[in-house]
């Protein structure tokens, strides 16, 4: 394919271009091979309580809005595209396009986190939020009932901190290419950022399914 | 240590990209529609809707991620955290799932 491309640089330590793209890319896998074992933790044992309370958690479940982790898994999968374009612009060395996709990919995750706030607030309200207010019908339940929504806040919370740590990293990235920053001439930081959102993007793909569609 | 292509990295087409996110949206719609299958197949609603989301995430990693046109090291390293989660998930369910095989006091 002969289109223009970005200019990179090869650092003293590489042999060449190849190698120095290789290097970075394995050591931004590396890292997120250790974010699967982290958030791997927490499926096994949602998995484990799921499976011992089936029928408890589907009960619990149907306080999460469908509609809303239907609305929020479309804005994350949206911001997962927008960020490959963002990618794919740096590649070709295009800088109004790769700016105008990456404040793009930021405005999705920041509604990401307003829908999820919206969610988290309904629960508040409802008593749903594990602890010593927390109330359940059946009152029988309310022990499960608790541990499902312990899991639900852990894993959303958690992945709600990744989100939020993928705004602060692309907004730095933005001022970056906006001031025109000799870091930000070479692609592999929106590339390896790129990444890491996508990764962000799996765990929610398998959350929603996860906790808000339990089959009875 | 080259990949043995060219100098320059792949750029993968938009329409590759706009192609991948349309089939996760379609995904996305049939998971949520096989919540609503009428029945109680609790089993088969599992492993569709689990069979699914690793679909997605498969497709994310090889185009989103560009897994499929990266070098065989890359490959090893996005298939080493998976092979290890999958390790972790069959020693940990093997053994919750077979406690009730010998029931033994304080256990269950």
């Amino acid at each position: 394919m002969v289109q223009e491309q970005a200019q990179q640089k090869v650092s003293i330590q590489f042999e060449d271009i190849a190698q120095q793209n290789e290097s970075y890319i394995v050591g931004m896998w590396t890292f997120l091979v250790t974010e699967i074992m982290f958030f791997g933790g927490l499926f096994a044992t949602y998995l484990v309580y799921r499976v011992a309370n089936q029928q408890t958690f589907w009960e619990a479940h149907r306080h999460l809005s469908i509609p809303l982790g239907f609305f929020n898994t479309c804005v994350l999968l949206t911001s997962s595209l927008t960020m490959a374009l963002t990618v794919h612009y740096s590649q070709r060395g295009l800088r109004k396009q790769q700016l105008l996709w990456l404040l793009v990919t930021i405005a999705l995750a920041c509604t990401f986190l307003v829908v999820k706030g919206f969610e988290y607030h309904h629960k508040f309200v409802e008593g749903l939020i594990p602890g010593a207010n927390f109330r359940f019908e059946p009152a029988e339940h309310m022990r499960v009932a608790q541990l499902f929504f312990s899991l639900y806040f852990a894993m959303t919370g958690l992945h709600a901190l990744h989100v939020v740590i993928g705004v602060l990293v692309m907004t730095i990235l933005t001022v970056l290419i906006a001031i025109k920053h000799p870091s930000v001439q070479d692609f592999i930081p929106i590339e390896l950022t790129g990444l890491y959102w996508h990764f962000v993007d799996i765990v929610w793909i398998f959350l929603f399914p996860l906790l808000y569609l339990i089959p009875r | 240590m080259t990949n043995g292509h060219d100098t320059h990295s792949h750029i993968v087409p938009v329409k590759v990209y706009l192609l991948v996110y349309v089939t996760l949206l379609v995904l996305l719609v049939a998971t949520v529609g096989a919540a609503y299958l009428p029945g109680h197949h609790t089993l088969l609603n599992n492993v569709i809707a689990l069979t699914i989301a690793v679909v997605k995430a498969v497709l994310v990693m090889l185009y989103f991620m560009h897994v499929r046109y990266s070098t065989r090291l890359t490959w090893l390293w996005a298939s080493a955290g998976f092979f290890w989660l999958v390790i972790m998930f069959i020693l940990t369910l093997g053994d919750y799932f077979t406690r009730h095989w010998v029931p033994v006091l304080g256990w269950e």
